[in-house]
């Protein structure tokens, strides 16, 4: 890629990205802070395709705006007056404590990180990939599908009532 | 020229057109700054798409087409009236739409009741920038296509939740309720019946799965008839196409999530509903009925007409289904897509993948072997959707004691009382 185009580009998506990033933390309605993040994660998408890296951008829309975000849009609306009353808490000092202390960490693997810049795109294909993650990487890949649905199964336990049971030994 | 005879690359030759726009484009990259063609190429391609793919298709096959078909289907005539057999009818409409008041509720939240068409209308521009019109007709060449048509396919659930949300009314909400637990339930065995085709043509790049197919002169739709099948019913109900339109049935909850929409606000929800049913028909198209190839017979016909031509037939389906089937209930939607379409999508990702095995380290014959896996799968699907209504006792849950999102969304249903 030559030319400002890429430039023009990362400096919106940046612009969009840490705009929304403000955005869920200052508005007030619970929804529109799902709808700033969503955006947020749409802005991280296109950094993504900018560093030649299509499959994660694709995989961080589907993941986490078509999958996590429609989730947390779902909890809201099954929590009564979850997108109405969000007002002070006394969690505030300890959430602002957490919050500088992960900014600290950010600050200190991004100083500390050796950013190279490559001539050319290291070329990510999915191919690559899915052999990685079936081959070195594969323990941590199954662990985390064993740990998927060890979640699943668990949240089918917590949200199926007595009546319900009954009911399906009866049918 | 020789009968045999591939596209040229003389702009004349309008078998493929990106002889006709690549070198305007080389030439204002080369003479013009490079920051200007990016606003020029994009300009270019959306008059020429304008005038080609989205007037006819949009306007014609998709709102008048679709009227008169179902209108023949119902023995009616359909629209007649404005202009030679009811021709001018679509731009009437727009008019009529246009001219309409844009209402928005006094309790609604107009920011994001406002934003929810826009959201929505751009997504459905974005699905066919991957979609291959020829050899060299391809907007965006990227090699995980299939993930992008998944991803970019996703957003305008989130615009239509909006519009849902926005509109501050309990019938809106449910079915902004409706069409995300439809777009996640049927999600899961889409992606599974398309996991076997890019398993199968090696590709995540929709050119490829094109250029796969035509190599072995073979369609993903007979290959995997049981894929195709579960693309067209997910995608139906993903869409909201009639036969399972419950976020906006408008016998249960007035119009779902667009009750509060009027005016052009409406239209573009109605007009982009019609662009995804397209898009999702060309991908179709692309994936499982061979692109733009037809047997060879792309040397002769115009690979874009061909890949118009088929999104189109794939549409007349949708209409066909939307003409002849009554809507199902939410209920039996969500038990339809758990307990049918993913232990059926998975039954068939089992046996492409084996059939793929055997595929690979076949030394020779390979093409009889394709041919033979299609004679396979057409009678696996029959033996299966047979076996599995007849015998497996899938009963479609007739007699349903209780809706499960109406209890959760706080409305009153009596628990345990049998609905006879």
């Amino acid at each position: 890629m030559e030319g400002s185009g890429p430039v023009i580009a990362f400096w919106m998506l940046a612009a969009v990205t840490l705009v929304a990033a403000g955005g869920v933390l200052v508005s007030r309605n619970l929804l529109h802070a799902v709808l700033f993040l969503i955006l947020a994660f749409i802005g991280v998408a296109g950094h993504f395709v900018l560093l030649s890296a299509e499959f994660l951008a694709m995989a961080q829309v589907i993941i986490y705006v078509g999958a996590i975000s429609v989730l947390v849009l779902f909890a809201i609306l099954l929590t009564p007056r979850a997108s109405r009353d969000n007002g002070e808490t006394k969690a505030f000092p300890f959430g602002a404590l957490l919050a500088i202390a992960l900014a600290a960490v950010f600050l200190f693997v991004i100083n500390d990180t050796d950013w190279r810049t490559v001539s050319e795109s290291p070329g990510l294909a999915p191919e690559a990939l899915g052999e990685a993650l079936l081959t070195t990487w594969v323990l941590p890949f199954e662990i985390a599908s064993v740990l998927l649905t060890a979640a699943l199964v668990g949240s089918i336990m917590l949200a199926r009532t007595a009546e319900e049971e009954a009911e399906d030994a009866l049918a | 020229m020789a009968l045999p005879m591939l596209a040229t690359d003389n702009w004349y030759d309008i078998r493929d057109l990106a002889n006709l726009t690549n070198p305007l484009l080389d030439f204002v990259g080369d003479n013009i700054s490079s920051e200007l063609a990016y606003i020029l190429g994009p300009l270019i391609g959306f008059i020429a798409s304008f005038l080609i793919f989205v007037l006819p298709s949009q306007l014609y096959v998709g709102v008048y087409g679709e009227r008169k078909l179902i209108g023949r289907i119902q023995s009616r005539l359909g629209p007649n009236r404005v202009g030679p057999f009811g021709l001018i009818q679509p731009i009437a409409d727009a008019i009529k739409l246009m001219q309409k008041e844009a209402l928005t509720p006094k309790l609604g939240d107009p920011i994001i009741m406002n934003l929810a068409p826009i959201i929505f209308v751009a997504p459905a521009v974005l699905l066919f920038a991957v979609i291959p019109f020829g050899p060299n007709m391809i907007v965006a060449n990227v090699n995980v296509g299939l993930l992008y048509f998944l991803a970019v396919s996703s957003l305008p659930v989130l615009a239509a939740f909006m519009a849902g949300w926005g509109s501050n009314n309990k019938y809106s909400l449910f079915g902004a309720m409706r069409i995300v637990a439809m777009s996640i339930s049927y999600e899961v065995p889409l992606v599974l019946a398309l996991l076997g085709v890019a398993l199968f043509t090696d590709s995540l790049s929709l050119q490829g799965m094109v250029l796969w197919q035509k190599e072995w002169d073979i369609w993903v739709g007979f290959l995997m008839p049981i894929a195709f099948v579960i693309y067209f019913i997910c995608v139906s109900a993903e869409l909201n196409r009639t036969p399972t339109d419950i976020a906006e049935a408008e016998s249960e909850i007035v119009a779902g999530y667009l009750t509060e929409y009027s005016g052009m606000k409406w239209g573009l929800f109605y007009g982009m509903d019609i662009g995804y049913a397209l898009a999702a028909s060309a991908f179709a198209a692309t994936v499982f009925l061979g692109g733009w190839s037809m047997f060879g017979l792309d040397k002769f016909i115009p690979p874009w007409l061909l890949l118009v031509v088929k999104t189109h037939l794939f549409y007349m389906l949708f209409i066909w289904t939307r003409g002849t089937l009554p809507r199902l209930r939410i209920d039996q939607l969500m038990a339809f897509a758990w307990k049918f379409m993913l232990p059926v999508a998975l039954a068939n990702l089992l046996l492409v993948a084996t059939e793929r095995m055997l595929w690979v380290d076949a030394f020779d014959s390979k093409q009889a072997m394709l041919y033979v896996f299609m004679i396979v799968n057409i009678a696996a699907a029959v033996g299966i959707v047979y076996v599995w209504a007849r015998f497996l006792g899938y009963d479609p849950d007739s007699q349903p004691t209780k809706a499960r999102l109406v209890k959760e969304a706080g409305g009153y249903v009596p628990v345990g009382r049998e609905v006879r």
